[in-house]
């Protein structure tokens, strides 16, 4: 393999809070050459989780969710707007749809995730919600009255039913699980969380999936599974997600579900071999985490792309330092702690570790009342991997610490 | 928005700094010294709701 041009700059592809973190770490841990980072969208990174809540119901400008930008930062150069299509490992080079191939001394890949899109006809009233834009498009049509269905019941579309709902509009839900966040939080707490969400007048649809969405230029009906049909404006789809990888075929990186990484965030190739001057953070990255085991896995928790971007900097930067502190970065402990939130109405939820990594049986209510407030353990193997917080905080710490020293 | 809602995800980071209490409610030094620096910076970088300022 050629040797990478040691006066190229350090390429991040991905603009967003990975990409974002990936390079204020390079510079924290002391690397001073050049960094660009490449991304999709015009805007700066900036912090998803209130796209679908705040931004939704207030008028709310990119500044108010960008991140902070550090002194730090201030010679790193961005490249907005433009997208990697193709990246030759051996050769160092990006080309994006510009038609620019450029060097690079090592690259990261931060390319996120993008909404799955229900396949019918592209009419007016359907929506996603994963960038800013998306929120702001979706804003404009969530007035008083309209009548809004939702498809998918993750907590992205739990979320978005119940902003909508608190907007005056009629919400329903379409999903083909049991119960709302059925997969993330197991039966007992999604029967509790549909209960709560019907007494707020979201109307909940299980078992189905969308047949047709129905309408000429604009959404007029959605027709289910069952045959039912149900009158609507807005068609919002929350079906889940497809990793921004197409780039990166013809490499030989492990990309059969997201890009395989090893805990020091290095990618992976499909022969097993960790490349030191190729990383992956974020959504996209599939890396072992030794605080449960070592099955990689990507986890789509807003914790990730910091947690994951920081730690592939330091690698990084001790790599290019080249001053024989490498091996030891790479040995340092890497185990971060999955947690997320979720507001719906007044309902706060809080979790941390990995709640989808047990079954039904195994989940029981430790603290509190499931109709109140609780705390809900998580085991697997009689060891506690998870803990969730039903308008709990203080009370969840003692866990998060048991999970965090293996459970038992 | 960039309000504290009591996530208690800076109480890991800077614990000399922030705790959180039995009421749920965050409690912090607001006149923290230069050498809780980068734990601080640290504490805003893991705030879901970007609530946390640092002001020279």
């Amino acid at each position: 393999m050629p040797e990478a041009n040691p006066a190229a700059p350090v390429v991040i592809v991905g603009a967003a809070m990975g990409g974002l973190r990936a390079a204020e770490s390079l510079r924290r841990s002391g690397y001073t050459g050049a960094i660009r980072v490449v991304g999709e969208e015009l805007h700066a990174p900036y912090n998803r989780p209130p796209l679908s809540k705040e931004v939704l119901a207030t008028d709310v400008t990119h500044e108010a969710v960008a991140f902070p930008s550090r002194a730090e930062m201030g010679d790193v150069e961005w490249m907005l707007g433009v997208r990697a299509t193709a990246v030759d490992l051996d050769a160092h080079t990006l080309t994006t749809d510009d038609g620019n191939v450029q060097e690079w001394r090592a690259l990261v890949i931060a390319t996120g995730l993008r909404a799955r899109r229900l396949d019918f006809a592209p009419i007016a009233g359907r929506h996603v919600v994963r960038s800013l834009d998306d929120a702001m498009a979706l804003r404009a049509e969530l007035t008083p009255g309209a009548r809004v269905v939702v498809v998918g019941s993750g907590f992205l579309g739990c979320e978005l039913s119940a902003t909508a709902r608190k907007l005056g509009c009629a919400v329903t839900i379409v999903t083909p699980s049991a119960e709302p966040m059925m997969r993330p939080l197991g039966d007992l707490v999604a029967k509790e969380m549909r209960r709560r969400l019907t007494d707020e007048g979201v109307e909940i649809f299980s078992g189905v999936t969308v047949a047709a969405i129905n309408g000429e230029t604009s959404v007029e009906s959605v027709e289910l599974s069952d045959g039912r049909v149900i009158e609507a404006d807005v068609v919002i789809e929350s079906v889940g997600s497809h990793c921004n990888i197409e780039w990166l075929e013809g490499t030989n990186l492990d990309v059969s579900d997201g890009v395989l990484a090893d805990n020091a965030m290095r990618a992976v190739t499909t022969d097993g071999i960790a490349l030191d001057d190729v990383y992956v953070v974020g959504d996209i990255a599939r890396f072992p985490n030794p605080m449960f085991d070592d099955v990689a896995r990507r986890i789509e928790h807003w914790n990730i792309p910091t947690d994951t971007g920081k730690r592939a900097g330091a690698v990084l930067a001790a790599h290019l330092a080249d001053d024989g502190s490498f091996a030891d970065v790479v040995a340092k402990p890497f185990a971060p702690m999955p947690s997320f939130w979720s507001n719906q109405f007044e309902i706060k939820l809080q979790a941390y570790g990995l709640l989808g990594l047990v079954s039904d049986d195994d989940i029981r209510v430790l603290e509190g009342d499931l109709t109140e407030q609780a705390a809900v353990g998580y085991y697997r193997d009689d060891r506690l991997v998870g803990v969730l917080g039903i308008g709990m905080k203080a009370a969840l710490l003692p866990y998060r610490k048991q999970i965090a020293e293996g459970g038992a | 928005m960039n309000q504290c809602q009591h996530y208690g995800q800076c109480v890991f980071e800077a614990p000399d700094n922030f705790k959180l209490n039995d009421d749920d409610k965050l409690e912090y030094v607001a006149e923290a010294p230069d050498s809780e620096r980068d734990n601080i910076e640290a504490a805003v970088d893991v705030c879901p709701m970007q609530a946390i300022r640092i002001v020279e």
